[in-house]
């Protein structure tokens, strides 16, 4: 595949409801990520951002457009489909953690892998490892009310990797933290970059997309302009 | 993709114990008070039956008329002669015992004490038949018989209502207005299978109660005792033979008497019992039906609350199929999980219940088995309805929600 970008978005366009009440949160958005970049999505309330990493992500389907992904149309495919996508290639941070409480953070690291159908040893090894990546190992058998805002998307993060996905989406990762662990959380994302995955980020703190190589600024449904930040890639 | 649901079925059931304990609380009655009242049901159908077998098994009533409790228009039927009793004796074979009975009642008094009772008169073969044996005293004589001497053999409870604390042997007392002399107590029966109380009677040579009491010749009924090596229906089949001879009815001609098998009447009872048994069962197992509804009524307020984790699952790659079956499974876990506790309550109930009740205790397998399948099914019925919900859930709106 070479230097293809590894997500193709053209004249990604998506509408909310039909007829006087529709809202059109994306107008034709065209976009290309390139493998190992460190994407900042930024832009203010309403400017479709939320809309586009949630396409991105595969969560939602596009109104009408093109969405490549390694090559390959997703914009046509079903749920199920792109849960699988999702399972195989994608790892998911959120502002809220998102954690099963009462679970310990093993339990909750591995629960990709579960879906994945890793046995146990497999599971045990790759949940610790990727602990280990986050600095919690120590942690392991915590849940997550025992364990600090910062820890918790740490343990977040962990759950995204630990499937060695292709691509980590992060919606607003450090929302809810203090500067001190946000920018902790950062360095957490930077490194995962550096060991080649694609980091595609939400934020609304210029701070924190300062972080990333690429950041792409929306407003009214589409991509206002693409700012190269000139940080080291990969 | 099982073996993985239903481990994650049960991390989701521990994490939450006193959840899944109240979701299960409904089955956990349900099954137990429907195993329990089916055995304890079973144990009374097994009580009634072995108390009529107490009145005296193999036994065949011989009575006068078309049928039980048939009377109506016509003429009186004619009674039996003592004739017939004898030609029973002599010309069946497998006849064990033959009694001819004639019933009256009246007021027994003794020394101010009154009591109102049954007056069987019969010969000394009744208590062969009916395997009746003596707590004191003796039966009567061949010629107390003939002459129809005012003898008498008393129930206990009679002995215990009219002579209390006296020894009632050869004691006299009146009974409609003549006096006899007890020479003999039976040995205590209790209740019979009709709940009668079968001790309350006084026995006496048949001649002496159609002298002094009925005022005929009749034999209102002959009893007949089956001996043990021959078959009733066959006994009954060549009894019904001799009477139409004895009777002169000619073929084609309707019996004008009737044998009264007292293992029909068997059947009959414990057929009655198998119906309440069900009916009480299909009660308890609507309260089955309660606890599913309880289920699924958890199951949904569940899976409301557990919006959150349904989007993460789902975000992180879960497919609805998976999400769906492992809500069901952790149905069908906690219904079956509430069908073994309610089972074993049953078991404990039932083995402290029986005793009070007088019944015995019997393990029914099928039943314990059924109740604990209806309630697997239960949680597959129940549970499908809020599975499905939590698997078409949005994962972006799910994710959202607070």
């Amino acid at each position: 595949m070479g230097d293809d970008p590894i997500i193709r978005l053209r004249g990604i366009s998506k509408t909310y409801g039909t007829g006087a009440t529709a809202f059109q949160a994306l107008k034709g958005v065209d976009l290309d990520i390139a493998r190992g970049d460190f994407v900042a999505v930024m832009g203010p309330s309403g400017s479709g951002k939320s809309t586009a990493m949630n396409i991105l992500g595969c969560l939602d389907v596009p109104t009408s457009g093109e969405y490549l992904f390694h090559g390959h149309h997703v914009e046509t495919l079903d749920r199920d489909q792109r849960a699988l996508l999702r399972r195989r290639y994608l790892g998911f941070v959120f502002q809220g953690f998102n954690l099963l409480s009462r679970t310990t953070a093993l339990e909750n690291v591995e629960l990709p892998l579960l879906y994945r159908g890793e046995d146990r040893r497999a599971r045990y090894q790759r949940g610790m490892a990727a602990l280990d990546k986050v600095g919690l190992k120590p942690w392991w058998d915590h849940t997550p009310a025992e364990l600090s805002g910062g820890q918790q998307q740490r343990v977040a993060i962990a759950r995204a990797i630990v499937t060695s996905p292709d691509v980590l989406l992060a919606d607003e990762p450090t929302g809810n933290l203090d500067t001190e662990r946000s920018f902790e959380i950062m360095e957490l994302l930077t490194d995962l970059n550096r060991t080649g995955i694609t980091v595609l980020m939400v934020t609304h703190e210029p701070d924190m997309a300062a972080y990333a190589r690429t950041i792409v600024h929306f407003r009214d449904g589409l991509v206002e302009r693409i700012e190269n930040t000139g940080r080291a890639g990969v | 993709m099982l073996g993985t649901t239903i481990t994650l079925a049960f991390r989701a059931i521990m994490r939450h114990k006193l959840r899944s304990f109240l979701t299960t609380l409904g089955i956990i009655i349900g099954v137990a008070a429907v195993v329990t009242m089916t055995t304890l049901g079973n144990g009374a159908t097994a009580a009634v039956r072995e108390q009529i077998a107490s009145l005296g098994a193999n036994i065949l009533q011989l009575r006068p008329g078309q049928g039980f409790g048939r009377g109506g228009g016509g003429p009186r039927p004619p009674s039996f002669k003592p004739e017939d009793v004898t030609a029973i004796a002599n010309q069946l074979t497998g006849v064990r015992a033959v009694a001819p009975m004639a019933q009256s009642s009246g007021t027994a008094i003794y020394e101010g004490n009154n009591w109102s009772t049954t007056v069987n008169g019969t010969s000394a073969s009744y208590f062969e038949a009916q395997q009746w044996p003596l707590a004191g005293g003796r039966l009567f004589m061949p010629e107390e018989e003939q002459a129809g001497k005012p003898v008498c053999i008393i129930g206990n409870t009679l002995k215990n209502n009219l002579f209390r604390q006296v020894d009632p042997l050869g004691k006299r007392f009146r009974i409609r207005g003549v006096s006899c002399q007890v020479i003999g107590v039976l040995g205590s029966r209790g209740q019979g299978g009709f709940g009668q109380d079968q001790d309350d009677v006084v026995v006496m040579p048949i001649k002496f109660v159609q002298r002094r009491f009925t005022g005929d010749r009749d034999i209102g009924q002959i009893m007949v005792a089956v001996d043990d090596a021959y078959d009733t229906q066959t006994v009954q089949a060549s009894l019904e033979d001799l009477m139409r001879e004895r009777r002169k009815i000619k073929p084609g001609d309707a019996d004008n008497f009737n044998v009264f098998d007292t293992k029909q009447i068997s059947d009959t009872l414990t057929g009655t019992t198998t119906i309440l048994t069900q009916i009480v069962g299909a009660v308890a197992a609507i309260s089955l039906l309660v606890g599913g509804i309880g289920i699924m009524n958890i199951m949904l307020v569940s899976v409301t609350e557990r919006t959150r984790e349904i989007g993460i699952r789902l975000a992180i790659g879960a497919v609805a199929r998976e999400v769906l079956l492992q809500f069901l499974v952790e149905a069908v876990v906690l219904s079956c999980l509430g069908g073994l506790i309610g089972l074993v309550i049953a078991l404990f109930a039932s083995l402290a219940i029986a005793p009070l009740m007088q019944v015995p205790f019997i393990f029914d397998l099928k039943i314990n088995m059924l109740a604990f399948m209806f309630s697997a099914a239960i949680g597959v019925v129940f549970g499908y309805f809020p599975a499905r919900r939590a698997a078409s859930l949005n994962p972006i709106d799910a994710l959202r929600h607070e």
